[in-house]
């Protein structure tokens, strides 16, 4: 059946049919390949252990990744999914002692609804560019999150036990916990942006915001709800992470902001909006965390771990543009 | 683009309407004047000793940060944007410092050139990204913004290296009177002597050209690929010279990229460039990161937590922008 449909595509085009119609088939390539190249490089240690370990490492960038593909789908973007993991993460770290884990995540969670509802705001209602709006926030987050921290200093902060273990432990010593939480939310997004109608106008405002107004969509709307659902998704990436490097500190996720656009984009969503996916998306952060470890795994030092990974990605997103674009 | 229409508008009417359109077009940035007019009385208010050193510490903090908003500005009125500019100055300011160190006072002049013309290449090799692959400008930049970050660690592992003697007097202390810091001079000649010539030329007008529509100027014969590079080229001059200045205020090169990338995003929003391309200028990103600045210095004087300066920067920015578009907003109702 399969192969029927392959020779059928070669026949009406070429390759570059198939690869623009399941753009996933060239990124599920580039991740054999990759694993390969780890085989090769560092011979037994590719074994379920392994990807046990790669899955955790790769959820939180995933999680985050997703906020830039919801928001790339209508056109937009979210800097701000850094600040405001970093802030969740230490938030609940910070108040965990005092008021327990539940106040702890309540007010992280509603503290992330803010700051998502305030960039929602600014796009969908005063039209602010995305960019230069969770730019702004971020700085406010990071502000407050740096206030609250020197506020904080007397209290002891720690990561809690629970997150520790949702973040970094695995079940039955294979497959990380953090993943059986991944694996519901990724189904919820694929099949919202596939069967709702809610998802259908992330799209329909990604490619043309006139005809979306005009059929009816309040993109406002949309808007609001979609960076408060990005905010969230990045609290709890913010949780996984604290868990996962047991550090609570206000720039923990900083670092992860430009691998998740970079994820989502070599994941084949369109920066400019209407095309795209949350499939892809993952392969992408999959792909970045395999690259990441095996440029570890070489001994290159941090300086040529940048260099190689950046240049990768230029690569990758090259490549993936010239498959799948028509010229 | 400006510069034609204001021409037509001249030639069809009397001198109080070009008052008026002249008003209009600098509207922004006069408001910005005004606030930073505003400002400046307000911090002498609250400390009466602000004085001739107070302006020569801002305008050397000012310095590096206004000249990559100006490196910014160049590429964003081009219809792109470069997320790489804080690695670029930290590659060409550790380049700069690295070499520098124990050489002579004449070397260090071939030293600042070879680094400008560093400068040059690196923007040339962003530009001719984007370009020849096709891939969006914020991705190929933020890539372009590790391998650039990556080589300055390559270049020097910690804050070390030296600075020329006459580099670090170009831009430390006053010129003739008290009131006038060199860092502003400096400022001033750079922005006046490749900005202004680089506007008003074909290429200029190019650039705002494919920044406000690039189907329309590919239409109207203008090779768009080219003039996307150039411009990129000088966003790149523009972050060795930022680069450069960080080297002169410090006499070291730091490896490690400064918060200018985003924060030079920022100041060309708030300066009246649209991201969407094709408007604005230099004048409004510098104008507005000296009020960032003195903003930050004010809630030091007000021995305010710092951490709030940062959220201050947040809040003006968010509502810079909107009063912004509720004024585009408007505009476009009528």
């Amino acid at each position: 059946m399969i192969s029927g449909s392959v020779a059928q595509w070669r026949a009406t085009g070429s390759w570059r049919r198939l690869m623009r119609d399941r753009p996933i088939v060239p990124l599920f390539a580039l991740l054999v390949l990759l694993i390969v190249v780890y085989w090769i490089v560092r011979p037994g240690v590719v074994n379920a252990d392994w990807a046990g370990v790669m899955l955790r490492a790769a959820v939180p960038l995933a999680i985050l990744a997703g906020c830039q593909t919801l928001t790339m789908l209508t056109g937009g973007i979210d800097l701000s999914v850094g600040a405001v993991a970093s802030m969740a993460g230490f938030l609940v770290a910070s108040l965990v002692a005092s008021q327990g884990l539940g106040v702890g995540l309540a007010a992280a969670l509603l503290a992330a609804t803010a700051a998502g509802l305030l960039t929602g705001i600014g796009v969908g209602i005063f039209r602010v560019h995305p960019l230069i709006m969770s730019l702004g926030v971020s700085f406010v987050v990071l502000g407050l999150a740096n206030a609250w921290q020197i506020m904080m200093v007397q209290s002891s902060t720690g990561v809690p036990a629970e997150l520790r273990t949702l973040g970094s432990d695995r079940l039955g010593q294979l497959v990380p916990y953090s993943f059986i939480l991944f694996v519901p939310l990724a189904a919820l997004i694929l099949l919202a942006l596939r069967r709702t109608g809610y998802g259908r106008m992330l799209f329909a405002i990604g490619d043309n915001p006139i005809a979306a107004r005009l059929s009816g969509a309040r993109s406002w709307q949309v808007l609001v709800v979609l960076y408060v659902i990005s905010a969230l998704m990045a609290a709890m990436a913010g949780f996984l992470l604290s868990g996962l490097t047991n550090v609570a500190s206000v720039t923990l996720a900083d670092s992860l902001v430009l691998p998740s656009v970079a994820a989502a984009v070599i994941g084949g969503t369109s920066i400019f909006g209407g095309r795209g996916g949350f499939g892809g998306t993952m392969v992408g952060a999959l792909i970045l965390t395999i690259i990441s470890a095996l440029l570890t795994a070489l001994g290159y030092p941090e300086a040529v771990r940048q260099v190689l990974f950046g240049a990768i990605i230029v690569a990758v997103a090259a490549a993936y543009t010239r498959v799948t674009q028509e010229s | 683009m400006t510069a034609t229409a204001s021409t037509f508008d001249g030639a069809r009417t009397g001198p109080g309407d070009m008052l008026l359109t002249w008003l209009r077009r600098n509207g922004w940035n006069l408001g910005l004047l005004a606030l930073l007019a505003a400002l400046l009385a307000y911090t002498r208010l609250i400390n009466d000793n602000y004085g001739p050193t107070g302006i020569q510490s801002l305008a050397n903090a000012v310095l590096p940060l206004a000249l990559a908003a100006v490196a910014q500005a160049i590429c964003v009125i081009a219809g792109g944007i470069d997320l790489s500019i804080g690695s670029m100055m930290a590659l060409t300011s550790v380049f700069a410092a690295a070499n520098m160190k124990g050489q002579s006072e004449e070397f260090a002049i071939a030293i600042v050139l070879a680094t400008l013309a560093f400068g040059l290449l690196l923007g040339a090799i962003n530009g001719t990204l984007i370009v020849v692959t096709r891939v969006p400008d914020i991705v190929v930049t933020l890539a372009m913004a590790f391998v650039w970050g990556g080589s300055a660690l390559l270049v020097l592992r910690t804050p070390e290296g030296g600075a020329a003697q006459w580099l670090k007097s170009l831009v430390l202390g006053p010129l003739g009177i008290e009131w006038v810091p060199k860092a502003a001079v400096v400022l001033l000649v750079v922005v006046a002597v490749i900005w202004l010539p680089l506007k008003r030329s074909r290429l200029g007008l190019a650039m705002y050209a494919i920044g406000s529509n690039e189907l329309a100027a590919f239409r109207s014969g203008i090779s768009v690929g080219r003039t996307k590079i150039l411009a990129y080229t000088f966003t790149g001059l523009f972050a060795a010279l930022a680069g450069l200045s960080l080297t002169a205020n410090t006499g070291i090169g730091n490896p490690v990229p400064g918060p200018y990338t985003l924060m030079s995003v920022a100041a060309v929003v708030l300066g009246g460039v649209s991201l969407a391309g094709g408007r604005g200028g230099v004048i409004g990103p510098v104008l507005a990161v000296v009020i960032l600045q003195l903003i930050q210095i004010d809630m030091a004087f007000l021995s305010l937590d710092p951490n709030l300066a940062l959220v201050s920067q947040g809040v003006i920015l968010i509502g810079v922008v909107m009063f912004g578009s509720l004024i585009q907003w408007r505009r476009s109702r009528r």
